[in-house]
């Protein structure tokens, strides 16, 4: 028997998409007759439905604001949690949530997750997040003295760690990479683990003004969405020449392949017609078919992914490879949101990742130095204007950064720009020039 | 052993990380790193990838919720375990993928997946979310457990997801869709740059809590965390504490991060906002932001059925009319808004015309407007 009645949640049991609600019952229905020893709370599951429902009906949510709880030594990792209905739903009158550091692109051993699952069966509600929006696995819920229990087992016995909160590093995420991807152009979860190991300080102790998230993106596909959501985006890419298979092109045209791997074959689109669909489309223009051979304009070429999306068996990505490198997204709070802009065009990524590790160390010395409380990375580029980044990182101005050259005069020249200086005589001046 | 409260520095191990992914790879990932020749979509939510070396691995991708129990990812690791030799992923935006290295190996998975269910009736791995098609809804925590929400978000994404079912199961769109949910303007889950957003917002200023809030917070930093300047110091009946000028708000919470005495949620205040054509991928045309096109709707718990309606119009008038290959936003700007608005049926008003810094830049400053 359910502790408390959900008849608006029930009405999320209908549908056939996966319910959450009957997850949670079927989770509340286990721990009451588990014989596990819990030490969280035994109706954890039962109470936060009690408390969904009554939000269902309420519709403003019942969680209090904050709480500040955490393991000793970190500054990060736990997201304090109190219900401000504690009497009527005693089992999530501290409800917190630790921070997971998830592996690189999230595969997983069974092992590895049973015995995650043990853990939080026993210390926690038995809930998670699969996972949070900056990668973490998210252990949802828990009291206070299970904290440093749950550190302890997943240090000692699970050897892992927590993620980050709070102004600090995020915990870094990349897309799946060479594991699985044809199109990536560095390794992105061998560098998503070293850098997350190098910085485990400023994963876990908040030093900087804000947060700071790193994501790695194999290609300019983008799936991790690093342009739009870290302060650093880290973007595969490549110089030389896309590689053709002509062969391969023609059966495309053919017909014998499917273009875009076969992603459009729920509706009849007709048969495909390179000219329209990748010659046609391709932004630049770069690209010519004359029935027997394609050819690419590589100088032109933006490497926008589109052609070898369409036809991953024919065209792939060159062989000089590397990543740009970009600063300052985020979302709206505070000042709007912002995507990242191209700081590094074309970088080698290679490990030890020195030269990568040096322009990190550049921008976090330079904006823990200037960045305003909570002033994500972005707002204060802004602020202090790009030339000012620019220069702090010893980096020379192109073209490739910028959309189009400014259109208003205003320029900010400085002294040593001008010759001759500021300093000038107006009694000199007057000799020539009567008042 | 284990952890000891009267001595909690004993053998204390810190920053160690995450594993290293190295373990947790199935071995026919292992033996083909970095070696990936081409993929194929066999079916919707089948992934076949060929390796240099001949190999192949048919990965089978179904949507999960975020919020899973931890009897769900047992169920999970039973599946991988009598599958996949015990390894399994999960995608950025929520998804399971259970990988095969033969071909014989897909039809059990396949067959095995289809026909679990919950006890409610809903399917527990619906495949799909592959190609031109709508993926899993990324989504950020709602009502289930942050404090500053204006909408919920599993129940939200769940009630979307029954309505676009079909094409969570289908590739039939002219390009993928990417639906995305935050629930306050934190956004969390970095909404921003989705074809389709769903975004909790408040309209009403925060409350006072005059007799507390100096207790509470910090007056100086609930003051600077105001990016309007809304917020001044203030007396009220001896006590120090804020006044906030209503007219300046936006409603975006900041001072209430600061100070819990500031608490700004509301039954009738807050709710549903729409953002469309943003995008990540820099496929033919550049990532581009989402741009909001319903201002308001109302909290409608448990179905939310204002929010389904206006995303199947926006979505459906975009299938039935885009271009092969051509992203929502795309589709907008080349139709342009004010056909986007006829064609989608939605109600253009003056909140849809910006009023914040840099506005003008998207007013029209031409004649090129179509009657
Ligand atoms: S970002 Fe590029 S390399 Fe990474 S998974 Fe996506 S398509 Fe592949
Ligand atoms: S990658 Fe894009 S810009 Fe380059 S040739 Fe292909 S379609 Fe054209
Ligand atoms: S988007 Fe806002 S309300 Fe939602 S989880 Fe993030 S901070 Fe909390
Ligand atoms: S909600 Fe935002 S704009 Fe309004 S008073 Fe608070 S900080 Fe200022």
């Amino acid at each position: 028997m359910a502790k408390h009645k959900t008849p608006m949640l029930d009405e999320l049991e209908k549908g056939r998409w996966p319910s959450f609600v009957s997850d949670i019952k079927q989770e509340a229905e286990n721990r009451g007759k588990t014989s596990v020893e819990l030490h969280a709370p035994k109706e954890a599951c039962d109470d936060l439905l009690g408390l969904l429902e009554l939000t269902y009906k309420d519709k403003v949510v019942h969680w209090k604001h904050g709480g500040i709880v955490g393991v000793f030594g970190y500054g990060g990792g736990v997201i304090g949690r109190y219900c401000d209905q504690p009497d009527q739903f005693p089992g999530v009158r501290d409800f917190h949530t630790m921070r997971v550091n998830q592996p690189s692109s999230k595969f997983y051993s069974t092992e590895f997750l049973r015995q995650l699952c043990d853990l939080w069966e026993r210390r926690g509600s038995g809930l998670t997040n699969m996972h949070g929006s900056t990668g973490d696995i998210i252990l949802l819920g828990t009291t206070t003295p299970q904290l440093e229990e749950i550190f302890w087992e997943l240090t000692h016995d699970l050897n892992q760690d927590l993620g980050g909160s709070g102004s600090n590093l995020r915990t870094p995420s990349d897309c799946i990479g060479m594991a699985r991807c044809e199109y990536a152009c560095y390794d992105t979860m061998a560098l998503c683990y070293d850098l997350t190991m190098e910085y485990q300080d400023e994963l876990h102790r908040p030093a900087f003004p804000y947060k700071f998230k790193f994501k790695f993106d194999g290609c300019p596909n983008g799936c991790v969405a690093s342009i739009a959501r870290a302060d650093m985006s880290v973007i595969g890419t490549w110089r030389d020449d896309i590689r053709i298979d002509q062969g391969a092109v023609r059966e495309y045209v053919g017909g014998e392949f499917k273009p875009n791997a076969g992603a459009h074959s729920g509706r009849d689109w007709g048969t495909f017609d390179i000219q329209k669909e990748v010659i046609g489309l391709c932004p630049t223009q770069c690209m010519e078919w004359d029935g027997k051979k394609l050819k690419i304009d590589n100088k032109e070429c933006t490497r926008c992914m589109h052609c070898i999306n369409v036809m991953p068996r024919a065209l792939r990505i060159g062989q000089d490879t590397g990543a740009s490198i970009l600063f300052g997204a985020k979302a709206p709070i505070l000042e709007g949101a912002q995507m990242s802009t191209l700081t590094v065009p074309f970088m080698k990524i290679e490990e030890p990742y020195d030269e990568l590790k040096d322009l990190i160390e550049k921008v976090w010395d330079f904006w823990s130095e200037e960045g305003k409380n909570r002033e994500r990375l972005g707002e204060m580029i802004q602020r202090v204007g790009f030339q000012k980044f620019l220069e702090v990182l010893e980096i020379e101005p192109d073209p490739r950064m910028i959309q189009e050259p400014r259109s208003n005069p205003y320029i900010f020249w400085k002294e040593e720009d001008v010759p001759g200086g500021w300093d000038r005589d107006i009694k000199e001046f007057r000799k020539k020039h009567q008042r | 052993m284990g952890y000891d409260p009267k001595d909690p520095l004993k053998d204390r191990i810190t920053d160690i990380g995450p594993r290293n992914y190295e373990e947790f790879l199935p071995p026919v990932i292992k033996e083909n790193y970095g070696k990936w020749l081409y993929h194929d979509i066999l079916e919707p939510g089948v992934l076949m990838h060929v390796s240099e070396t001949g190999a192949k691995v048919y990965t089978v991708r179904v949507g999960g919720c975020r919020l899973m129990s931890v009897t769900h990812i047992r169920e999970i690791c039973e599946i991988a375990d009598k599958h996949c030799g015990g390894y399994l992923r999960f995608t950025t935006r929520n998804n399971i993928e259970f990988m095969v290295d033969d071909e014989s190996k897909l039809k059990p998975l396949m067959e095995d997946l289809e026909k679990r269910e919950f006890a409610g009736g809903s399917k527990k791995f619906p495949r799909g979310g592959t190609g031109a098609g709508l993926t899993n809804v990324v989504h950020t925590q709602g009502w289930i457990h942050c404090h500053t929400p204006a909408i919920d978000a599993s129940g939200v994404v769940k009630c979307v997801m029954d309505e676009l079912y079909d094409d969570f199961q289908n590739m039939r769109f002219p390009a993928q869709v990417r639906i995305s949910l935050a629930c306050c303007l934190n956004m969390c889950g970095a909404v921003h740059c989705s074809d389709i957003a769903i975004l909790g917002i408040h309209r009403k200023p925060p409350m006072l809590d005059h007799e507390h809030l100096d207790n509470m917070c910090e007056i100086p930093l609930a003051i600077a965390a105001c990016p309007t300047g809304a917020i001044k110091p203030a007396t009220v009946d001896g006590k120090k504490t804020v006044a906030v000028k209503n007219e300046r708000c936006m409603f975006c919470g900041n001072c209430y991060t600061m100070c819990p005495s500031m608490p700004l949620a509301d039954e009738e205040g807050s709710g549903v906002a729409l953002l469309v054509g943003g995008k990540i991928s820099n496929r033919i045309s550049e990532p581009k932001f989402s741009k909001v096109v319903v201002p308001f709707l109302p909290n409608e718990p448990p179905r939310w059925d204002s929010t389904v309606e206006a995303i199947k119009k926006i979505l459906y008038a975009y299938v039935e009319d885009a271009n092969k290959y051509e992203r929502l936003g795309d589709w907008a700007e080349r139709i342009g808004w004010e056909r986007f608005f006829e064609k989608t049926g939605l109600p253009f008003t003056e909140h849809l015309i910006d009023d914040y810094r840099f506005a003008y830049t998207t007013w029209r400053q031409s004649t090129q407007f179509k009657f």
